[in-house]
């Protein structure tokens, strides 16, 4: 029972602190630029007032664009009930293993995809194009850093994963190097970040994510929001669980986890400061060199493959 | 209790078979529609009844005093057939409840030869599955290509159906001589064309190698293996829509069939290399069938080009099932063929549903065009359902069957470090790259085509009619609930392969393996991987429904109708939404260099300014119109031995006379 509830409370945490972690990189932004900061809790106050808001519905779309939001919620929160965040002791975890979380990602693209076509705007079209462009580039860089992991450690199921790399003796892993430049790369193009999508910019000729999402308003934009904040969050703590596996609570050891998320908090903090950094010192590029960008990613992820064999063998 | 079964699965057969030529009665239309079909369907669920049993019984054996004299049929029912009449037979029933609907308003006297050809087509597959000897394989497997080359041409008044109809049994007898040529190698010196005298057959490695590659082409060109699937996308859209499902989701399986029988039950031994050529084979298909289906804007020449995709995905499987039994790792092979024969059945079933929804569309809207369509879902909601299904599922998206099997092959593929060969070992993981692009490929084009066709707003003033018929519906429900079926509950399958795969090569899985609950897929072990569908979907059906009602619950509901963001121009048409074409532009600029494209640009005078964008499959230039060429100048200098005079043809006749007298004696 007990695992069941420290499921639940790591979900929860993930899924509520998500909208932290976005609010903690736009003042790391702001304060980088010489802005002026908002509140760390800007990102709650927005949902807020988004929930309360009436929905405006385009009278061009079909029940399929009113579904998606909920499902694309759904789907993450299924990834953050599946990541060993604080503790390795998950009960759902071995429902599905990083092949199968790739594919919830895939998922929730999909549908936002096909949401965005549902509107019969230009703006749909162009959005979800581009983004099912970016996913197919970014899907085979991911599962390539993935399967490093999965190599080094003889199994795809993430808690094996971080149980394995996080109790072998200090080394470096020049595959695992590799893979963690990739996995970079990959996170910046899955979630929309610079230098591949600016989330902060609606201008016509450069959006991707903002343009797919244009006909939302209200409970389903909050929902929507919501849920990519998650997905950054989620794919932070993939992250520290390929590349830093440290301090998340083996099982069975509840009096491990107050460190555990401290130790999180402080990864969190760290991580969200360096996304800052890089979209500040990088520029956003042109959408087709984003298909140089992440088959650079997907090379650098299958080299990190190929060195472990080489090392091994 | 086994010879039970294969007397049943050959009463089903001939059944088939019975019920072609009873449409050939002078009836009402009505008959063949409401009481043939049916009945079709119904022999097609018993044979799925019968099949699924067949795949946990040891063989058995039937000789039929047909044929030559002297050459009586053999026929066998051992698992891996079983496993193919489930397949056969479930898939047949769903498109025979199609076809009910689909064929309504056909002139009588087509209904009856469509009715023939369709039951002698379903027929012959069932029988090509059971035949044991070559002599009634390549009966029943002739008997496939004729009745289907009939299928794909019943519109053969058009001419370009004509010569698709053309290429398609010019293909299938380039492979059948091989399958043929491969027979013979296999035959060696002695016995007879019993399967049983083949399987005892000693081959020398070398004429191994050669009976294999000889199955691989022949076999391959039925599948639409690169370079020989220029067939796929010309039949598979001339043919009405339930048979573009029957080649595509049951037919191209038969050369699977072929391939797992060929190599791994007749030939025997399996080899590595063999693996790695049908491991390259099979990346190239894959990533060549789906980079080419995103350049399509024919509904159907788009699915066709998907399966020739779907076949390379069988094959990565198959492949890197043969790299480890050849090495002798026997569970890690065992796991690939259950993949390969996993994907085998799923694309069965999402193929068969995506060319029925294919048909209804084209039935409802006369469209195959995605650039006309649009909204469609407003008028179909459950024809735009069951599709959307079909395209997930394709897609490789849990919690649906076409995941499950992707999952399988890349676990396969992962595999790897149990292999000695450092080079084989380290380029395995590249086949399952390849994989993994192919997969998010397929998602983005089934992205264009639900959005284009179904979603969105009309394009033409054909593209909003009416919802499909009945029939239609309830056959594209069947295979639905078929890709549901096979996607939540995978264990139960896996079993079953599991046992198909162990009684054709002794490879099993691990006992963890087998004897995991229900709930849970696991290929290996639970610590290495596993993965429960069923919880997957509960877990974020659980989130919609909570979150829903919390929202409402905290909330409101309040919701506003209005018009999409113009942008500030009010003059939109629904032409500005995204074409097909459009949606494929990425791909055009990323893998420019694989096609040969013509752009069509107006210049700056033309009254009636057209832009237009032609992708062509280079093949066709390299392979394809060479070897045409070459045969039309062979031919026509063998022409020249033809004079037309009747005086010349006698000096032919004695000059060879006085050859084989001087030389024969």
């Amino acid at each position: 029972m007990s695992a069941v509830a420290l499921q639940l409370l790591q979900s929860l945490l993930v899924v509520l602190a998500a909208p932290l972690v976005l609010g903690w990189v736009n003042i790391c932004r702001a304060w980088l630029q010489n802005r002026s900061a908002p509140s760390v809790l800007l990102p709650y106050y927005t949902l807020a007032k988004l929930f309360h808001k009436d929905a405006v519905i385009a009278n061009t779309t079909s029940p399929l664009f009113r579904v998606t939001p909920y499902v694309l919620f759904g789907c993450m929160w299924l990834a953050a009930g599946i990541v060993p965040v604080l503790a390795t002791d998950l009960p759902f975890a071995p429902a599905a293993d990083i092949i199968a979380l790739v594919g919830a990602f895939a998922t929730a693209r999909v549908f936002g995809a096909l949401a965005a076509m549902d509107t019969g705007t230009s703006f749909g079209g162009l959005g979800a194009r581009r983004e099912m462009m970016i996913g197919f580039l970014a899907e085979p860089a991911m599962l390539m850093t993935l399967f490093t992991a999965a190599f080094i450690s003889g199994s795809t199921q993430l808690t094996t994963i971080v149980e394995t790399l996080a109790h072998r003796e200090f080394a470096i892993y020049p595959s695992l190097a590799f893979a963690a430049v990739a996995f970079l790369m990959a996170l910046l193009a899955e979630n929309a970040r610079i230098p591949v999508d600016n989330p902060a910019t609606h201008l016509e000729l450069t959006m991707v994510h903002e343009a797919m999402i244009l006909e939302y308003s209200a409970r389903h934009l909050a929902l929507i929001e919501w849920a990519v904040a998650t997905k950054l969050t989620v794919y932070m703590a993939i992250g520290f669980a390929l590349f830093l596996p440290w301090g998340i609570a083996p099982a069975a050891d509840w009096g491990a986890l107050p460190l555990a998320l401290g130790v999180f908090a402080a990864k969190a903090a760290l991580a969200g400061a360096g996304l800052a950094f890089l979209e500040t010192v990088l520029a956003k590029m042109r959408i087709f060199m984003v298909a140089e960008f992440l088959s650079t990613a997907f090379l650098l992820g299958v080299l990190g493959m190929l060195i472990h064999f080489l090392m091994r063998g | 209790m086994d010879s039970v079964l294969l007397a049943a699965s050959l009463a089903a057969s001939s059944c088939w078979l019975a019920i072609g030529v009873a449409g050939l009665l002078p009836a009402a239309p009505a008959f063949i529609l409401r009481l043939l079909f049916p009945a079709g369907a119904a022999t097609g669920l018993a044979l799925a009844v019968i099949g699924a049993q067949a795949a946990w019984l040891p063989p058995s054996m039937l000789v039929l005093p047909l044929g030559l004299p002297d050459l009586p049929f053999h026929l066998r029912l051992d698992p891996l057939a079983g496993f193919f009449l489930l397949l056969l037979g479930a898939v047949g029933a769903g498109v025979s409840v199609h076809a009910m609907g689909y064929w309504r308003g056909e002139p009588p006297q087509r209904l009856r030869l469509i009715c023939l050809q369709y039951h002698v087509f379903l027929a012959s597959m069932a029988f090509v599955l059971l035949a044991d000897d070559a002599y009634l394989f390549m009966v029943a497997w002739e008997t496939m290509t004729l009745s289907s080359y009939f299928l794909v041409t019943t519109d053969h008044q058009r001419a370009s159906i004509r010569s698709a109809g053309f290429l398609y049994l010019l293909m299938a007898h380039i492979g059948a001589i091989a399958i043929l040529l491969c027979f013979g190698v296999m035959h060696g010196a002695g016995g007879d064309y019993t399967f049983d005298a083949l399987r005892a057959a000693d081959l020398t490695p070398f004429w191994a190698n050669v009976a294999f590659v000889l199955a691989f082409l022949g076999f391959g060109a039925k599948a639409g293996l690169i370079p020989l699937h220029a067939w796929l996308p010309e039949a598979h859209p001339a043919a009405p829509s339930p048979v573009s499902a029957l080649l595509s989701g049951v037919m191209i399986k038969t050369a699977i069939y072929g391939m797992v029988r060929a190599a791994y039950d007749l030939i025997g031994s399996v080899r590595w290399e063999w693996g790695m050529l049908v491991l390259l084979v099979g990346a190239g298909t894959t990533l060549f069938g789906v980079l080419f289906a995103l350049m399509q804007h024919d509904l159907k020449r788009l699915l066709a080009y998907h399966s020739v995709e779907n076949i390379g995905i069988i094959l990565l499987g198959l492949g890197l099932s043969m790299v480890f039994f050849g090495f002798g790792h026997p569970a890690a092979g065992a796991l690939g063929l259950i993949a390969a024969l996993y994907h085998t059945l799923n694309h069965a079933v999402f193929k068969g549903l995506l060319f029925l929804g294919a048909g209804s569309i084209l039935h409802a809207t006369g469209l195959r065009d995605l650039n006309a369509m649009g909204g469609l879902i407003r008028a179909m909601p459950a024809t735009a359902f069951y599709f959307l299904v079909g395209a997930l599922a394709i897609s490789a998206l849990p919690p649906l069957n076409g995941f499950v099997s992707e999952w399988l092959t890349f676990q396969a593929a992962l595999q790897a470090p149990l292999l000695e060969h450092g080079v084989v070992r380290s380029l395995l993981p590249l086949f399952a790259a390849a994989l993994a692009l192919a997969g998010a490929l397929t998602a983005m084009c089934f992205v264009k085509v639900f959005g284009v066709a179904f979603l969105g707003r009309a394009r033409s003033e054909s593209a909003a009619k009416k919802e499909a018929s009945l029939p239609e519906r309830l056959g594209m429900a069947w295979l639905t609930a078929g890709c549901f079926v096979l996607g939540l509950f995978p264990a139960a399958m896996l079993h079953m392969l599991n046992q198909v795969g162990a009684s054709l090569t002794g490879g099993s899985l691990p006992s963890e393996a087998i004897e995991s609950s229900w709930l849970w897929l696991v290929p290996t072990t639970a610590a290495q991987a596993s993965y429960s569908p069923l919880v997957f979907l509960l877990v974020v059906l659980a989130v919609v429904l909570i979150t829903f009602a919390l929202v409402r619950r905290f909330y409101h509901g309040r919701m506003r109708v209005a018009d999409p963001w113009d942008c500030g121009y009010p003059e939109q048409t629904t032409r500005m939404q995204d074409s097909a074409d459009a949606f494929g532009q990425p791909i055009r600029v990323v893998f420019g260099p694989l096609y040969r494209i013509h752009h069509h640009h107006p210049g700056p005078e033309d009254a009636r300014p057209r832009y237009a964008v032609h992708v062509e499959d280079r093949h066709w230039y390299w392979l394809y119109l060479p070897v045409a060429r070459l045969a039309e100048y062979a031919s026509s200098r063998v022409g020249l031995l033809q004079r037309g005079r009747i005086s010349t043809y006698l000096l032919y006749s004695f000059v060879t006379l006085i050859a084989l007298l001087v030389f024969v004696r």
